[in-house]
């Protein structure tokens, strides 16, 4: 039995240094890609890129994308992927779209409705994926066409032969809850700031950023309840646990299929959250809404640091992994390049991101 | 001797037309570490999944302090004080060793929606724990992918025994184990049986048994041989006994008649 002196010390262990333990956290690799990015950007960009518009600017794609993004990292955590989520939001935006077009209903009963229909397909998905016990990959993959093409089809039913759906914002004009999830919050904020001389203003003194875009807001405070779900609830050591071994989790006493199932569900709704949002603010949804969003939020995540294994990853790496992406996408227009390179900047920062999440993991795991 | 936590007498299982267990008789008591040696399929996994409720016997009686009992699932084994530390240990290597530890069981703080895993509570707990059995954690952050297979091990261990086990099965700990680790698993062995838990020490390896067994049961073709305590016998004898090598007859002298 080892003395109490030898236990306490052991020399085989070198002690840490403060880099060695930044280099373990899941989302080191999406801030050092925004520190690149912008350095990138502040170099080559026109200064206009980071004024408090410029910001706006690319801030509001990243929040679309972020909130699809940290759901997709919770469920990449917890071990499964939803392809389907671009799909799914044109789906729910058309659901969403006939709630308030066609049926005329109010927000406060066609947002919870709509989220619930989409978090009833997600439950389906998940519960396919578990009873089948196919990989998720291949499942979604099935919804990714069977939500496009029923959105085709719905909205042509709907419409009378249109893929597209108009007259949202006639519908939604005036609603209480409308402000909450469309246009610019704070907005006393900011002319109070113009008043100040702050922010810049418009020659008739108005601001030139009228407030801070719903999206962003929303993508926040995402960020943060997941952050918080993740390292400081118990369903947030339960949907690490599943991802890292389900059967391991399961015989600890982990409610694997529950965790599952509820994971799902949240992608489905997020993905309905951004319909909701973008659908009010064009004022019409159409069948395209949503494309390749499935795969642009399985970047997002995989450059915030999950692994595609499952079991590790974060929400935080996620949110910054989105602004990597709103800054890359919006940042170019205001270089030089050409716009199409954005595609080209994509794959490579997502090859560089799973080759670097290879080696954390080596790291954390001790893998020699 | 003080009564036994758990005894089953006589137990069956009979999975369609195979029988892998046909009459074991198998019992511990508080604090003493009781080895069921076997070959590879004597029924030793069958008999500990019937132990640990995976699977009803098809016929004999459990009694658990002193009253019969029946498990429906693992979940009621778990809840009676049966923990089983299988061989894949039920650990996740990316996670951290308190998460790992409370996987499943995290400690709460706060009420309502502020309810929340108590991170600090849960790494002194586990700090402590692991110290208990000596293991000096660099932080309870550490993946348990860096950690030993010794050292996973009675992560599992602690874990169990934290959670309230009065019998402790522990199947095959040492089979992957090198030499050094080995003696660790069995040094944390013995630590628990003076905490007053039953062991349950499966192994085919009869010297790991020897060094922490009180008693040992064979367990042949479904059936046990018999039971002898320490000192009763010798390696040698008990590695015939694993073999089948032996007729019965001579057993019953080699193992004073307690068959």
């Amino acid at each position: 039995m080892p003395t109490d002196a030898s236990i306490s010390a052991d020399e085989r262990i070198k002690s840490e240094s403060f880099t060695t333990r930044m280099m373990k956290r899941p989302e080191l690799g999406a801030i050092g890609g925004v520190i690149l990015v912008t350095v990138f950007f502040l170099i080559t960009a026109d200064s206009a890129m980071f004024t408090l518009s410029g910001i706006m600017n690319f801030m509001t794609p990243a929040a679309q994308l972020g909130i699809l993004g940290i759901a997709a990292a919770m469920l990449m955590i917890g071990g499964e992927f939803d392809l389907s989520i671009g799909s799914m939001v044109a789906f729910a935006g058309m659901i969403f779209g006939v709630f308030t077009v066609n049926l005329g209903l109010p927000l406060i009963v066609a947002i919870p409705f709509t989220l619930a229909f989409a978090a009833a397909i997600g439950a389906v998905n998940g519960m396919i994926v578990i009873r089948t016990g196919l990989p998720s990959f291949i499942v979604t993959l099935a919804g990714l066409f069977i939500l496009r093409g029923a959105s085709l089809v719905g909205l042509k039913l709907f419409t009378g032969g249109s893929t597209q759906l108009r007259g949202v914002r006639d519908a939604v004009e005036g609603d209480m809850l409308a402000p909450i999830f469309s246009g610019e919050a704070f907005g006393f904020l900011f002319s109070w700031l113009a008043q100040m001389g702050l922010i810049e203003t418009f020659k008739s003194g108005a601001p030139k950023v009228p407030g801070i875009p719903v999206e962003i807001l929303w993508f926040i405070a995402l960020a943060l309840v997941a952050t918080y779900v993740l390292l400081r609830t118990s369903a947030g050591n339960w949907i690490f646990a599943t991802g890292g071994d389900s059967n391991a989790a399961k015989n600890s006493g982990v409610p694997v299929t529950r965790v599952k199932i509820s994971l799902f569900m949240l992608t489905a709704m997020a993905a309905a959250l951004v319909a909701i949002i973008t659908v009010i603010d064009a004022g019409s949804t159409d069948a395209r809404r949503g494309f390749m969003k499935e795969f642009e939020a399985i970047i997002t995540a995989v450059i915030g640091g999950c692994l595609l294994t499952g079991g590790y990853g974060s929400a935080i790496g996620a949110f910054f992994g989105a602004i990597i992406f709103g800054m890359v996408t919006i940042g170019l227009t205001y270089t030089n390049f050409d716009q199409d390179w954005f595609q080209v900047f994509l794959g490579g920062m997502l090859l560089l991101a799973v080759v670097f999440n290879n080696v954390i993991r080596k790291r954390v795991t001790g893998e020699r | 001797m003080t009564a036994p936590i758990i005894h089953m007498e006589n137990i069956k299982k009979h999975f369609g037309n195979v029988i892998a267990l046909n009459g074991v008789t198998f019992d511990v008591t508080p604090g003493e570490c009781h080895c069921l040696l076997g070959d590879n399929g004597a029924g030793k996994s069958t008999f500990i999944k019937t132990m640990s409720g995976v699977h009803k016997p098809t016929d004999g009686t459990i009694s658990f302090e002193g009253k019969p009992l029946s498990f429906n699932s693992p979940r009621d084994a778990m809840e009676a004080g049966i923990a089983t530390v299988f061989q894949d240990l039920a650990m996740i290597p990316l996670m951290s060793v308190t998460r790992n530890f409370f996987m499943g069981r995290e400690p709460q703080k706060g009420s309502g929606i502020f309810k929340r895993f108590d991170v600090e509570r849960a790494n002194e707990i586990c700090m402590e724990e692991m110290r208990k059995m000596g293991i000096n954690l660099r932080a309870p952050d550490q993946a348990v992918g860096t950690l030993s297979g010794g050292e996973r091990q009675t992560v599992a261990i602690a874990r169990a025994v934290y959670f309230g086990a009065k019998v402790l099965i522990l199947d095959e700990p040492t089979s992957a184990l090198g030499v050094r680790q080995t003696s660790n698993v069995l040094s944390t062995i013995a630590r628990v049986r003076e905490q007053g838990v039953g062991v349950v020490f499966i192994s085919h390896n009869v010297r790991h048994a020897m060094a922490v067994g009180d008693r040992f049961t064979v367990l042949n073709r479904g059936q046990t041989l018999g039971t002898a305590a320490k000192g009763e016998i010798t390696s040698a004898e008990l590695q015939d006994l694993m073999a089948g090598g032996q007729e019965l007859a001579q057993l019953e002298g080699s193992l004073g008649g307690t068959i």
